[in-house]
């Protein structure tokens, strides 16, 4: 057993609440495990993916079920969003096989949840918070809302709980542009989160949080993988605020992607050999790992990254 | 018909100026424009795409002064013109978010050309009937209620448009990339809207003539907005703000003997300026509240 899931016990032994359970897999390909887990929610197999010509990965091969976490590391620009956008159906995959709960990507709608990469609204925007967040519920509906209808107050009451899961009720009310970046951040995951998706796909959500928010949305976010059974696929940059609710790592490097438990990427050789620069993990007595970089050089932090990021990992811990 | 004196006792007012065929027409008019360009506006205004209003509304002219010059129907160079226009502008911003800064260039040579072809077009009629002003600043004589039925037809269609597609339009205006991979077609409601934009402009131009149209187009939008964050209500504010503006400034126009764009144009910049007055005096209040609120607590403390 690796230390990080000793951190954190229950949460694969945790069984399916068969209410929320994903569809089972429908057609070719459809393999159930025998020891009882469902079906993968994520499957891709093969994959390669092209943009303006070029291949940014290929050959990945990937599987992620229910309530599991799993995080997408790797350098700037070598296509984590771009994994994201093709299991949005965003962007097509040049070959391989793609499902995303049993279907083909952008065929599973509302079920699954998504937060692009650093948006942020524009300071005149004259929307509120909760707007945002409704549009993540009925957004994509043809037709204008009754004000009479039998839903109406479920769907407010829905936006209203999922604002107090994250911790913005403070600020929901306000126009979105005029939030700090943090609080738009977190209006954006309760956006996410609002329809229940079964697949949570982040996209550096913990960016622009500070550090004790980093870790208070990394724990929400683990807690509802784990306790609503969601599958999470999150990038990251810094994996320290998350690596204790991981399960798996995928790691973009060198046109591929290298995939397992946290123990086995997030190690010292792996992560040298893929950020090129020396890395080291250490593990903490009650079974965490740590990612230090040399201080000279913020190792798993890159040069776009500025301010409150930009410091060594030396002094801190993971949680 | 005399020089008509302002009563301040609104019915004999309104009684007068209704026995006047063409001010009902007017009335009528100005009604469906403020409303049908009200409410696009405020998507206009929510998308940031004021500039390609402002392109759409310059075509206007051109299309105007070629319907004159070549003796079609006045409504067909509106919506002709405008319509293409923003076909025109969508195809040149394909694959791009709304707002982006980029398409302002491709969008300003537009409107220089188009505004160029419009002066070709007034030299070239020589003449010179209703002159260029008209057309530029407006009119509301002679507003046939042949004029009037297009109106609403080309009104009524936008308006069940947007309700139809208000709220993915919505969505895809404020947060295109979710919106996306949320299956809302983000491209073609981009282009759907940009001919919207071009048939409220094509009306507006035939009211408040083509330089004026953001009065109804930006002016009550940016108003409401400024009021309320409440995206319903934001838009409901809009369509009757432009609504009282346009029939404040017939009003004025026709008592007293300038020109209606300008009324209508200061009216509604009147109550832009208002509300941010109201908005500055509510936050300095709440503040001063705020304030009080915490020293009262720090004397019970
Ligand atoms: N539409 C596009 N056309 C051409 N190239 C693109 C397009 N979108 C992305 N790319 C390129 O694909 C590469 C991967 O982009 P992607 O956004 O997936 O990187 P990333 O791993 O998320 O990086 P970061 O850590 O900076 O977010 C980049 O080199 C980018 O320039
Ligand atoms: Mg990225």
């Amino acid at each position: 057993m690796n230390p990080v899931v000793a951190a954190e016990p229950q949460h694969n032994a945790e069984q399916q609440d068969p209410a929320s359970a994903p569809l089972p897999e429908s057609g070719a390909g459809a393999d159930l495990e025998t020891s009882g887990q469902a079906a993968p929610v994520l499957r891709l197999r093969g994959a390669a993916v092209r943009v303006g010509g070029r291949t940014l990965w290929s050959g990945v091969d990937l599987e992620v079920r229910a309530g599991e976490f799993v995080a997408v590391l790797g350098p700037n620009g070598v296509g984590k969003s771009t994994l994201v956008k093709v299991l949005l159906g965003i962007v097509p995959a040049a070959e391989g096989e793609i499902r995303v709960l049993g279907r083909r990507p952008g065929e599973a709608g509302s079920r699954v949840g998504y937060l692009p990469q650093r948006r942020s609204f524009d300071p005149d925007l004259r929307i509120r918070g909760v707007d945002v967040v409704r549009m993540g519920l009925d957004g994509d509906r043809w037709g204008v809302p009754l004000p009479w209808s039998r839903n109406r107050r479920e769907q407010e009451q829905r936006v209203d709980e999922v604002i107090e899961l994250v911790g913005a009720s403070a600020y929901a009310h306000r126009p979105i542009g005029q939030c700090s970046g943090g609080e738009q951040q977190r209006l954006l995951i309760a956006q996410a989160l609002v329809r229940r998706p079964e697949v949570l796909l982040l996209d550096e959500p913990l960016d622009s949080l500070d550090l004790p928010n980093q870790s208070a949305v990394a724990a929400l976010i683990g807690r509802i993988c784990h306790r609503e059974n969601v599958a999470v696929v999150m990038v990251a940059h810094d994996v320290n605020p998350i690596l204790h609710h991981l399960d798996r790592v995928v790691y973009i490097a060198e046109g591929g992607a290298v995939c397992g438990p946290p123990s086995e990427v997030v190690n010292s050789e792996t992560l040298t050999r893929l950020y090129r620069t020396p890395v080291e993990v250490l593990s903490t007595q009650d079974g965490r790992l740590v990612v230090v970089g040399q201080p000279e050089a913020p190792a798993v932090h890159t040069d776009r990254h500025t301010g409150h990021h930009h410091h060594g990992h030396g002094d801190r811990r993971a949680g | 018909m005399g020089t008509p004196v302002f009563s301040w006792n609104l019915l004999y007012d309104f009684q007068l100026m209704w026995s006047y065929p063409f001010m009902v027409n007017a009335f009528r008019a100005g009604a469906i424009v403020a409303v049908v360009a009200g409410a696009v506006g405020w998507f206009m205004v929510l998308r940031r795409q004021t500039f390609a209003g402002h392109t759409l509304s310059v075509v206007a002219f051109p299309g105007a002064a070629l319907a004159t010059l070549a003796g079609f129907s006045l409504s067909l160079g509106y919506f002709g013109f405008c319509v293409a226009a923003g076909l025109v502008l969508a195809l040149m911003r394909r694959g791009r978010e709304p707002g982006g800064s980029e398409e302002s260039a491709a969008t300003g040579v537009v409107q220089a050309f188009l505004l160029a072809c419009g002066y070709l077009f007034m030299a070239l009629y020589k003449g010179l009937l209703e002159g260029p002003q008209a057309l530029l600043f407006g009119s509301f004589l002679g507003i046939t209620s042949g004029q009037v039925a297009t109106l609403a037809v080309a009104g009524l269609a936008v308006l069940l448009a947007l309700t139809v597609l208000g709220r993915p339009l919505l969505f895809a205006s404020v947060d295109p990339q979710v919106a996306a991979a949320r299956g809302v077609p983000v491209r073609a409601l981009s282009v759907t809207f940009l001919v919207l934009l071009g048939v409220a402009t094509a009306e507006a131009a035939q009211i408040t003539g083509a330089l004026l149209v953001f009065a109804l187009m930006v002016l009550p939008a940016a108003t409401a907005q400024v009021l309320t964050a409440r995206p319903g209500l934001s838009l409901l504010l809009t369509v009757v703000l432009g609504f009282a503006v346009t029939w404040a400034g017939l009003v004025a126009a026709f008592y007293w003997p300038y020109p209606l764009g300008f009324f209508v144009t200061s009216f509604a910049f009147g109550l832009f300026l208002l509300a941010h007055v109201a908005r500055s005096t509510a936050r300095a209040l709440e503040r001063r509240r705020d304030a009080s609120g915490a020293a009262l607590a720090g004397g019970a403390a």
